[in-house]
């Protein structure tokens, strides 16, 4: 690919046409341009299925609705019912809790597999094809998975339950058990993707800069300092944000694992906006949730689109 | 230059294995084994006998169709996200036209969307299309949350072509479409396939949407089967691991076979 962009002919071409001369670096425009056409369908289809909907969030949130027959206006009766309810705020306190727990655990974990596994050497490739084997399986498949193996009475937590401190092993069936065991499963099922990215970005420092720290007699933690993570400084904030982003949404690993027990200990808000809308059938309350994750969501991962490469997109025509 | 190897992270990186590695021994070691011997010995125990009697029960519990309805989502979803990305990017890269630099601009804010914030609405268009209760209703939320990763990723790599080979093409009198089929298509075929991994895995593994939008036994996919097993077969243990492992068999098939490929597809988020 790279051999044929760079096509030397194409050269004098370029300078044949010169006619119009506003800006004379830049080459004459004859080129046929593709019209709208080519991108309607995918601009209608995106604005009927994902914007429509996300609209629809907010439109529904004043809405009363049992899922059958036609919305009803409902006034502002679903968010005074949200901002008066105990257990949305012990949900959101809790999904902050478990964001912050998630972010806490995963991201030293990933940085570490990552920068570890771009090293070149031969037994780094081979268990690094090992530590990626999380990421073959659903996120039903590992709750699944998982909660066989908390099982208090078969499982590994029968015998390894006792050595934190859960003598029956009975984890899951903890307040506080089962919402460490949220954060294991995710981390187990996650850190092997962020650890990729780190991996894909600890790969990109020029090694030149480590020979030169070496010369200067940096030892191995004053590289990791003082090169690696200001190196990656732009990967932590992209995997920082879409592990928040994503943990505010997690809810099939809930739903499977816990779903939502002990007693309420693992509700949090995309739990409810599902227990809400599918089995009480409140379609309007829970798009009152909906709209506050929306909102949550969107303006975090705004902050991926300000900080990390993607707002930066617009300006890479040359490609770097 | 040599270098001194590096005992603590050599010694960590074998904890983390143990830590990948235990989960997915016993859920294997357990897959294998028959119930009553799973139910007699402790979890790390090693099979006493390999048995294939869980395979037989999944699979005539009608695993093996769940797998058919996934596959055909999955294909589906492919081929669409495909279908309407391909172009999308073209335009965005090469377009003029305001359509195009406003779309650019949705599908930015779009890639922000949590695509489960949104499916009570999306339930009720679905039913208003009439569509609940159908795989299609499965595809399409699935190809629109998709899609912004996908117009970046192909627009992010057709930015990387020479603007003279545009215009190389044109002095061979070739018109946008024809520029389009073979320039841009045979161009992109790296991130073509980056964008179809990605999307296929989302559909693959994809449980929400499913969940709300389907209901009946013949439509069920891979990731409620998998729930539903939990039910059905109460504690049996071993016939759920082998229905998990069954579960992501086409993928691991696919990570032997094209590991560089998957990877990239994997890290498609991060990667533009």
């Amino acid at each position: 690919m790279t051999l044929t962009t760079k096509a030397p002919s194409a050269g004098p071409v370029r300078r044949g046409g010169g006619v119009r001369g506003v800006r004379p670096a830049a080459a004459p425009d004859r080129t046929p341009r593709p019209g709208s056409l080519y991108i309607l369908p995918a601009a209608l289809f995106f604005a009927v299925f994902a914007v429509g909907p996300v609209i629809g969030v907010g439109v529904l949130s004043f809405m009363e609705w049992n899922g059958l027959g036609d919305p009803r206006f409902a006034g502002t009766a679903n968010w005074e019912r949200f901002l008066g309810s105990g257990a949305i705020w012990d949900a959101t306190g809790r999904t902050l809790l478990l964001t912050g727990a998630c972010w806490v655990v995963q991201t030293p974990i990933s940085l570490a597999i990552g920068v570890w596994s771009a090293g070149r050497q031969r037994n780094r490739a081979v268990l690094s094809a090992v530590y990626f084997l999380p990421l073959l399986l659903s996120s039903a498949a590992i709750a699944l998975g998982w909660k066989a193996i908390l099982d208090p009475n078969f499982g590994a937590a029968k015998a390894l339950g006792p050595l934190i401190g859960y003598s029956d092993g009975d984890l899951l069936g903890d307040t506080q058990g089962a919402l460490l065991c949220i954060v294991m499963v995710v981390t187990w099922q996650f850190v092997p993707f962020h650890a990729l990215l780190y991996q894909a970005a600890a790969r990109n420092i020029p090694a030149s800069i480590y020979d030169a720290a070496l010369i200067d007699g940096a030892g191995r933690a004053t590289a990791f300092r003082y090169i690696t993570l200001p190196q990656l400084r732009n990967t932590i904030i992209t995997s920082s944000t879409l592990m928040i982003v994503g943990s505010l949404t997690y809810f099939e690993t809930i739903l499977l694992l816990t779903d939502g027990g002990p007693g309420g200990a693992t509700h949090v808000l995309p739990f409810l906006m599902y227990t809400e809308g599918f089995r009480s059938y409140e379609m309007g309350f829970a798009a009152t949730i909906a709209t506050a994750l929306v909102v949550l969501g969107t303006s975090l991962s705004l902050l991926i689109v300000r900080f990390s490469g993607f707002a930066k997109m617009r300006s890479t025509l040359e490609g770097i | 230059m040599t270098r001194r190897p590096n005992w603590v992270a050599g010694g960590l990186s074998c904890v983390w294995l143990a830590v990948v590695l235990l989960p997915l021994w016993l859920m294997v070691s357990w897959s294998v084994q028959l119930r009553q011997d799973y139910l007699d010995q402790g979890p790390f125990d090693f099979p006493r006998a390999f048995t294939a009697k869980n395979l037989g029960d999944v699979l005539s519990s009608g695993f093996g169709d769940y797998l058919v309805n996934t596959a055909i989502v999955t294909v589906f979803s492919v081929v669409l996200t495909l279908a309407l990305a391909l172009p999308a990017a073209y335009a965005i890269v090469r377009s003029r036209a305001w359509l195009a630099t406003a779309s650019f601009r949705v599908f930015l804010l779009g890639l922000a969307i949590p695509a489960q914030a949104t499916i009570i609405p999306v339930y009720w268009l679905i039913t208003r299309l009439e569509l609940y209760d159908t795989l299609t209703a499965i595809v399409l939320p699935t190809v629109a949350f998709g899609l912004p990763l996908a117009v970046l990723v192909l627009a992010g790599s057709l930015r990387d072509v020479s603007r003279d080979l545009y215009e190389a093409m044109t002095l061979d009198g070739a018109g946008p479409f024809l520029v389009f089929v073979k320039l841009v298509l045979p161009l992109c075929r790296a991130s073509v396939t980056t964008v179809g991994i990605y999307t296929g895995l989302n559909a693959w593994n994809g449980f929400l949407f499913p969940l709300i939008l389907t209901q009946s036994d013949e439509l069920r996919v891979m990731t409620l089967g998998l729930w539903n097993f939990q039910s059905e077969f109460g504690v049996n243990t071993p016939a759920l691991m082998t229905g998990v492992l069954l579960s992501a068999l086409p993928v691991l098939v696919l990570y032997i076979l094209a590991r560089r490929w998957l990877v990239a597809g994997l890290a498609g988020v991060g990667g533009k």
